[in-house]
Formats: C-alpha cells, sequence, structure tokens
C-alpha cells in the first residue's frame, strides 16, 4: 500500500504553499497531487511553479500527480488543461483528470489517474474507463466499502484503487463563489478573500452545529472524514493507495501516523489517540459503512477513541 | 406553432434570412396527467423517468409504470410531439443490470430519446440500440466542449443538457466549438451546485442525485414547532427556522439559512429561488441553442400546464420578432406564482450571480 497527498483544496499565500511542500518531502508519502484543482482565479503559484515544487518532491523520491480543475468553464480554463495535457504526454508527469474534459485531451495518449469527481460508480464504466489508459482510479466520496468490494472483484489487471481516507471531503462545486458572497463581493472582484481562510469558512446551522465548510466554489463536510482505524480492511480489499487531504496544521504529523498504521508500526487505537486532536473537527466516515456521509459508524476504534476524548 | 412561424419569415420579401432549427420547448412530465398537460399547452417534446431509481426524481407516487408509459408515448405522438426517457442516475455498484434493462425497457417501447449520465450505461445503449437517440443529462456534468466532444465521439451523444453553471457567454463558446445539440435549463428550481458533481444530500442523508435519484428526501425531513419558530430538519441536521408569518419552504439542504463568521441566519449558499430565464430567450435562440428544458417533474400538472402556457407564448413571441421582444410582465407574474419561494433569478446565465 502506498500513502498520497492529495491536491491542496485551499488558497494559501505562496510562501506557505513552498514551506508546506518543503515539510512534505521529507514526510514518508510516496505520492504528492500538485496544481489548483478548485478555482482558476488562485494565482498565488502559477504552473510553472507548481512545476518547481514537483521537481523538488521527485528530488526527494516521490511521484509527482499534475491535478486538473474540478469544475471547467471558461474558454481559459480548458487552455489550461490543453498545456497541461501536452506537458503529460511529454512525459513530463501523470495527470489526475478531474474532469470528462481533462479525461478526452488525456486518453490514448498517456496513462492518467481518474481523479475522484468522474462519478465511477459501478463496475462496466470502471472497465469502460480502464480501457481509455487509466493507471489509478480514486473512487467517488459518496462510495462505501461494500460497494467498493464490488469493483474490486472485477476490476481490471494492473489497475490501482485510491481511496479519500483523511480530510474534510469537497462535496460540492458551484458557479458561485460561496467566500465571496459571504463577503458581499462579486465573484469577479472577490479580491481573494479564501486565502485569509487557510481551512476554509466554517458554516453553522442555527444551533452551531459545524456542518459545512465554504472553501471558494466547493463546499466541504465539516467534520473530517478518517479512515485511519479502516487500514486493515482498506488492506485486505485490494486498496492500493491511501489519500490524505492537505490542512493548514499538523499534515506532516497526520501523514506519519497514517505511515505507522500502514507500515504496522503502531496500532490504530495509539495513532488514533494521536491523531484525533490534530483534527480541525469531530471525525465521520459514515459513506465507508454505506450510511450518511456525516456519521460516525461500526464498532471502530474511531468511535471508542471519540468516546474517550 | 413555432415551425409555422418559421416558414413564414423564411418567405418574407427580404434577403433570406438563415432558418435556424427550431428552438424546442421539453417539458417535465412526472405523471400521465402532467404529459397531456405539457402536450395541451404547447410542449415539443417531455420528458418522464420510470418508477424506480433509474432517473433523478426517483419520489414516491412519481412517475411512470409500463401502461403509463404506452399511454403517455401514444399521446405525444399523436400529437407529432417526442417522448424522452430520463435514466440520468449513476447504476450502483450492487445492480448495474437494473438500469441496463431500463434501457432495454425504453428502447423498446419506442420513445425517442433517452438522457443519459453514466458512461457505462452509454456504451452499452450504444451497442446495443445503435438507432436510439442519445442525449447527455445535466447529471453528466458536461461544462466544456472538451468533455461534451468526449460523449459525443466515443458514444454519438446527440444532445447535451449543460449544467446551470455558464454564463451566457460561456454557453456561446461552448456552441462554438461542438458538434452536439445544446439544451439549457429556462425555467425550474435552481441547483446552485453544478449537477452531477454534488454529494450533500448524501451526506446528510445517505441518498443523493447520483446514487438515488433524489436531494434532500422527503423521508428524512422533520418539522418541529419550537418556542423559537418553526424548524425544518433534515436527518436531525437544523436546515432553516422560521419566524411567525414567515413562509416556510421546503428544507432543500443548500437553500436553508445558516451562520459563517460573524453574520448570522443568511442564505449562504443560495435563497429559494428559481431560475427564469425568460428575459435571454433572443440570445439564446440566436447563438444557437436547440431546446430549452423545463424543470419540474415533481411538480403538479397544474404547474406544468402554466409553465408550459407561458413557455410556448414566449417561444413563438420571440421567433415571431426576435429584436422587439420582451419578456411580458404577465409571463413573469404568472411564472413567479408557481416558482420556488415566489421570486427568480437569472442564475449563473447573468454573471453577477456568481
Amino acid at each position: 500500500m502506498k500513502l498520497a497527498l492529495g491536491p491542496l483544496l485551499y488558497y494559501w499565500p505562496r510562501d506557505a504553499v513552498l514551506r508546506f511542500y518543503e515539510a512534505i518531502a521529507k514526510t514518508p508519502v510516496d505520492i504528492v497531487y500538485l496544481g489548483e484543482t478548485v478555482c482558476s482565479r488562485r494565482r498565488e503559484l502559477r504552473l510553472a511553479d507548481w512545476l518547481n515544487v514537483a521537481a523538488t518532491l521527485k528530488e526527494a523520491g516521490k511521484e509527482v500527480v499534475l491535478s486538473t480543475q474540478v469544475l471547467i468553464e471558461s474558454g481559459s480554463d480548458v487552455t489550461t488543461l490543453h498545456k497541461i495535457a501536452e506537458m503529460s504526454v511529454h512525459g513530463d508527469f501523470m495527470v489526475e483528470a478531474n474532469d470528462m474534459g481533462a479525461v478526452h485531451c488525456l486518453e490514448g495518449k498517456v496513462p492518467f489517474v481518474a481523479g475522484p469527481h468522474l462519478n465511477i460508480y459501478n463496475l462496466p464504466t470502471l472497465q469502460w474507463m480502464a480501457a481509455l489508459g487509466i493507471k489509478r482510479w480514486v473512487i467517488p466520496m459518496e462510495m462505501g466499502r461494500d460497494d467498493l468490494k464490488l469493483l474490486q472483484a472485477g476490476r481490471p489487471a494492473g489497475l490501482e484503487t485510491e481511496v479519500f481516507a483523511y480530510g474534510r471531503m469537497p462535496l460540492a462545486f458551484s458557479a458561485r463563489c460561496f467566500t465571496a458572497r459571504h463577503y458581499n463581493l462579486p465573484k469577479d472582484d472577490c479580491q481573494f478573500r479564501c486565502i485569509d481562510h487557510a481551512d476554509g469558512l466554517q458554516m453553522r446551522t442555527r444551533e452551531g452545529e459545524e456542518f459545512l465548510v465554504l472553501n471558494g466554489i466547493q463546499t466541504q463536510s465539516a467534520r473530517v472524514y478518517n479512515l485511519l482505524p479502516e487500514m486493515d480492511a482498506m488492506r485486505e480489499i485490494g486498496v492500493d493507495v491511501v489519500r490524505i487531504s492537505p490542512q493548514s496544521q499538523h499534515t506532516p504529523e497526520i501523514i506519519d501516523l497514517f505511515h505507522q498504521v500502514m507500515s504496522n508500526k503502531n496500532s490504530a487505537e495509539a495513532a488514533m489517540q494521536t491523531l484525533t486532536p490534530l483534527m480541525p473537527e469531530q471525525a465521520c466516515n459514515g459513506y465507508w459503512y454505506g450510511k450518511p456521509g456525516l456519521e460516525l459508524c461500526g464498532d471502530t476504534t474511531l468511535q471508542r477513541v471519540a468516546q474517550t476524548q | 406553432m413555432a415551425y409555422a412561424i418559421s416558414d413564414m419569415n423564411s418567405n418574407n420579401d427580404h434577403s433570406p434570412a438563415p432558418v435556424a432549427a427550431p428552438l424546442e420547448l421539453v417539458c417535465p412530465a412526472g405523471s400521465l396527467p402532467a404529459l397531456k398537460a405539457a402536450i395541451d399547452n404547447g410542449a415539443d417534446c417531455v420528458y418522464l423517468g420510470f418508477r424506480d431509481a433509474t432517473n433523478a426524481r426517483n419520489f414516491a407516487g412519481l412517475n411512470f409504470d409500463e401502461a403509463a408509459i404506452t399511454n403517455g408515448i401514444r399521446y405525444a405522438h399523436d400529437r407529432g410531439r417526442k417522448v424522452f426517457v430520463a435514466l440520468n442516475t449513476y447504476p450502483q455498484a450492487a445492480n448495474p443490470q437494473a438500469w441496463c434493462l431500463a434501457i432495454d425497457r425504453a428502447a423498446q417501447s419506442g420513445v425517442d430519446a433517452v438522457i443519459l449520465a453514466d458512461p457505462g450505461m452509454m456504451a452499452y445503449a450504444a451497442k446495443r440500440y445503435p438507432e436510439l437517440r442519445l442525449h447527455l443529462s445535466v447529471q453528466g456534468s458536461a461544462t466544456n466542449y472538451e468533455a461534451l466532444n468526449f460523449y459525443h465521439e466515443h458514444f454519438g451523444i446527440v444532445r447535451a443538457v449543460l449544467p446551470r453553471v455558464l454564463s451566457l457567454t460561456q454557453v456561446e463558446q461552448v456552441l462554438e466549438k461542438t458538434p452536439i445539440e445544446i439544451e439549457v435549463f429556462g425555467f425550474g428550481s435552481l441547483c446552485v451546485m453544478v449537477e452531477g458533481r454534488c454529494a450533500l444530500s448524501s451526506y446528510v442523508t445517505g441518498e443523493a442525485p447520483n446514487t438515488n435519484g433524489v436531494c434532500s428526501p422527503p423521508k428524512a425531513v422533520r418539522w418541529q414547532e419550537t418556542p423559537q419558530g418553526r424548524e425544518s430538519r433534515l436527518n436531525g441536521v437544523l436546515i432553516d427556522r422560521y419566524a411567525a408569518g414567515e413562509n416556510a419552504g421546503y428544507p432543500t439542504l443548500c437553500k436553508g439559512r445558516f451562520d459563517v463568521g460573524d453574520e448570522e441566519n443568511y442564505y449562504a449558499i443560495e435563497e429559494p429561488t428559481s431560475l427564469n430565464t425568460l428575459a435571454l430567450l433572443p440570445q439564446l435562440m440566436k447563438m444557437g441553442v436547440r431546446a430549452i428544458k423545463i424543470e419540474g417533474r415533481q411538480r403538479s400538472p397544474a404547474y406544468v400546464a402554466q409553465v408550459t402556457k407561458v413557455w410556448r407564448e414566449a417561444i413563438d413571441n420571440c421567433r415571431e420578432n426576435p429584436h422587439r421582444y420582451s419578456a411580458k410582465p404577465v409571463w413573469m407574474t404568472d411564472l413567479d406564482k408557481v416558482a420556488e419561494g415566489q421570486q427568480h433569478t437569472l442564475g449563473a446565465y447573468h454573471r453577477p450571480w456568481k
């Protein structure tokens, strides 16, 4: 099993991003997904900057994948897509396609990763997509253990499966920027206010329950999806890659903890004890159990630890 | 009707204007009475679903069984109109065969097109029924020409419904670079999220459009009278709270009131409102949009009749006189009466909305 760091979903100042990836280079993570997947207006790092970060990470022995934007709207979004696809074809790096437009630019030319937003929910679709040249696929956020088992049983040989296993889940995308809306600013003149919210903007219900996180045009779960205690279950059904999603604090420690459990150097329970205070909000794992995503299910270490905290 | 007006225009004395393909009015049919209401009031096409999770309006009491679909198709075809079947959820891992069977049923019943979202289903339909017209559902989430052309090249998709995320300019850019016919939403409840890539409902309730064909499903809704006011909850999560005298709306989870930072009790994501693009008709026609879709298979036959009637009149009016067209106040009033939240917006077509 390998450990991956998903693309940075938030907007951080350039220096913060560069420092973050310097620290990541020193962690035991195997694969790092880079690039802006949320909003084309975010330009603290340009494509060339991401390539520099990629070079540093490669030197540190990491596999680097460039992720494409999820919601492609404008002509210039498509132009960026073309540029990324072209570089991938030249062998610079592999791409995570997060939209069928990206798939169209890559299929048959170069192996690529099918990202978590391509809606691969069943075996006929997985098999059909695999024939286009997918090296790895990331399961949908909504997919549970039982459905995954069915797909694993019929997946084409050599195709790797990756599971989003830690972090606030990207649940929805919109043409509207909810951060700009919060500040009563039009999206075209958003003043890049999302840069002030390193882990997004918390949205609470009227009785104070942390519900969702507004991250520009993306909406995330407030609760943190956490499958650390499911490491053995994931291994058992042949999951190849476990994804951690970046947060502004403690990401290297979280990678370490996942790595310890993955390599049997630490028990899931002990790792969870250390991990719990590092989470920005309480844990959830409902999707994995085929339940509402925000629930915490199963007789898991997660629950026991949650109860003792 | 639109076709006759088109002929008149092309036969006048002025230099021959290019005869644009007629703009089709595509209306929702959640039941046989709604289908008839749509046809009687001037719909060119109706779209409907089977009574199961294969379509994105999988609500109790809605949709078509065998007898109803046979009747519906006959009613439409006798009057020269078309019937589309929406099979626009994503087949679930445990039973993808159910969706293939639905394609078989649709193809064998003689519908004019099926509306699909899942590549596996498209591959099946294209192989098994090469003559069957395939439309890409809005749930397919294709927002750019590369994505549209992907579906066109692999499966021969002939029409796509665009997600409600593009501005008018962006719609035009897409039209310039794809051979696929484009259908856009004209009226109805507004999804603020890009369709096909929203899991908010399953996060809260376990069921969502992609997986179960529902959003904020009724069975997860609870209403409670409390000292603070009337509360609507979705699987226990407080979506909204209404003061005495306030109109309470259905608790679609992205249209509730929440607190963010210091700002309390506002529609942080979207107000309860309907999309209404009547004002944009001339531009949409001019840029070559092929069809206007009306949302609302979950709505009553009376709603369908009202909305179809207004849009029929507007489209005919616009075709006749595109330069002098303006959305009549009476149309807007009639539509606002049946609109969600009794108000409307141009949505993403109008850039400041974003």
